[in-house]
């Protein structure tokens, strides 16, 4: 266990790394001792323009989980595009539920598609378990619907993003709720025959051949 | 480098990444680029190229706008040349292949760029010839001239088309620029070679390139390795350090190099690979 001394030390790394090399190596280890008192400097990070950084910043900030979500949900609002879309990145990486209007909100209407794709891909994989139980079929239901909407979106890789979520919604919700795995199953063809993106369409055939029934 | 995945990479630029609302149609357009107002012509170029404006009328313009004179920087280049080159090779009408011809010989280095760029996307063998004879440049007696580095002509455009149109009897002049000092130049010399020979040696000197220092060129090897779709690079380009977006492009054409090999429904054990690669960059 690393102590607190410690993680001072390679909190004050980070702040006095003098070359995106520097950054990039004090970010990864204060990242790899995944405390919760480092949340606000890997969050920092997120802002660097400094994608290895960032990278291993989201790695840190997952790691740490259910702790950063408060705290990344408090800055999200008006950062910069770039630290939006890490921070998306790291919420959909967590999967903690609080995040779900945020992630429904993004996947929809932000207008950065690297935003769109992170919250896309996290709308699939929200842990359900962590909501009461009489809320879960709401959540599931908005999920399911703005995952429709965006395997619609203009960007091949958002739609990609939107396959990718909806096989994970399919396989969560394919003992609970069999409505949403036929619904989902049958988006998925229509997507197979129609995708302009061969990318996007051989995705739809490996989550068709993943998916239950 | 500069190729047809170029749109995918101008359009990662903050701000830019969406395409703001824009009153022109292209009907507009069109008229624009035959009209007397300078900018307005140049704009119009760019923009029938940007969103694919595949009209005859729209060509035709492109075509004439190639031998403009009226739109001249100070020293001598042809900026509406420059834009209508661009656009015509996003086009994809093979009508532009002689034009474009043409253009290579023109005096200003960007439009000699554009049009080899264009003549690259257009694949047509016609351009071979032409090519050729501009790339002769770079090289005496079969090697590299000596005075070095040698930027006089667009030489990462021509060695991109050259692999782009599979001009196998282009390997001769070709292969020198491995050697070229200016990384990107020898990257392009890299990708098209291994386009013409499928020779995985030079793959493997573009996946070398993702680990450099410099985020510029492990962008650029990102794009020639997606360009290629060379399956052994996988793993590296997820591992590169940059842009996930950039990542997910050049995987991208590794995927849909392994899905022209075994058309879906389905699916070979290397593009499964790139897919749950590509998943974990989302």
């Amino acid at each position: 266990m690393t102590d607190t001394l410690q993680v001072q030390k390679l909190i004050r790394a980070v702040d006095e790394a003098d070359s995106s090399a520097k950054l990039l190596e004090a970010v990864q280890n204060l990242a790899a001792v995944r405390r919760s008192e480092t949340i606000p400097n890997l969050i920092a990070t997120l802002g660097y323009n400094n994608p290895g950084a960032a990278v291993a910043a989201v790695d840190g900030l997952i790691g740490i989980g259910e702790p950063a979500v408060q705290p990344l949900l408090e800055l999200i609002d008006g950062y910069n595009y770039g630290a939006r879309a890490w921070a998306i990145r790291a919420l959909a990486g967590i999967g903690d539920p609080r995040a779900l209007n945020t992630l429904l909100d993004a996947a929809t209407n932000d207008f950065a598609f690297s935003v769109r794709r992170a919250a896309a891909k996290g709308l699939g994989t929200i842990q359900w378990h962590k909501l009461p139980l009489d809320e879960v079929y709401h959540a599931q239901v908005q999920s399911l619907e703005a995952l429709l909407v965006v395997s619609q979106d203009p960007e091949w890789v958002v739609r990609y993003a939107a396959v990718v979520g909806l096989q994970a919604l399919g396989m969560a919700t394919s003992v609970s709720q069999a409505a949403f795995l036929t619904q989902i199953c049958s988006q998925l063809q229509q997507m197979g025959q129609q995708d302009g993106s061969v990318a996007v369409r051989a995705r739809v055939q490996m989550a068709l051949s993943q998916l239950p029934g | 480098m500069q190729n047809s995945s170029q749109d995918s990479f101008e359009s990662l630029s903050p701000g830019s990444e969406e395409t703001a609302g824009d009153t022109l149609t292209p009907e507009q357009a069109i008229a624009n680029l035959q009209g007397a107002d300078l900018g307005l012509r140049f704009y119009a170029a760019w923009w029938l190229g940007r969103f694919r404006v595949r009209d005859a009328a729209a060509v035709d313009a492109l075509i004439i706008a190639l031998e403009d004179e009226a739109d001249r920087t100070p020293e001598g280049g042809y900026p509406l040349r420059r834009n209508a080159a661009r656009a015509l090779g996003k086009l994809g009408d093979r009508r532009a292949v002689n034009a474009l011809i043409q253009c290579l010989e023109c005096s200003d280095f960007y439009v000699r760029e554009a049009a080899a760029q264009s003549l690259g996307m257009l694949e047509d063998a016609s351009a071979i010839g032409a090519l050729n004879k501009l790339l002769l440049n770079g090289l005496l007696l079969g090697e590299l001239v000596p005075q070095q580095p040698d930027s006089s002509q667009p030489y990462d455009a021509i060695l991109e088309a050259l692999g782009s149109i599979r001009a196998t009897e282009s390997i001769a002049l070709v292969k020198p620029f491995l050697e070229h000092p200016i990384p990107r130049v020898k990257y392009a010399a890299a990708r098209a070679m291994y386009q013409l020979t499928q020779e995985a040696v030079y793959g493997e000197t573009l996946v070398r390139a993702l680990e450099g220092d410099d985020l510029q060129l492990r962008r650029a090897a990102l794009a020639d390795l997606g360009a290629i779709g060379y399956l052994p690079a996988a793993e590296a380009i997820a591992n590169t350090l940059a842009e996930n977006s950039l990542k997910l492009i050049s995987l991208k054409g590794l995927l849909e190099y392994q899905v022209s090999q075994n058309p879906l429904p389905e699916l070979s054990t290397g593009a499964l690979k790139v897919m749950s690669l590509m998943d974990e960059l989302l």
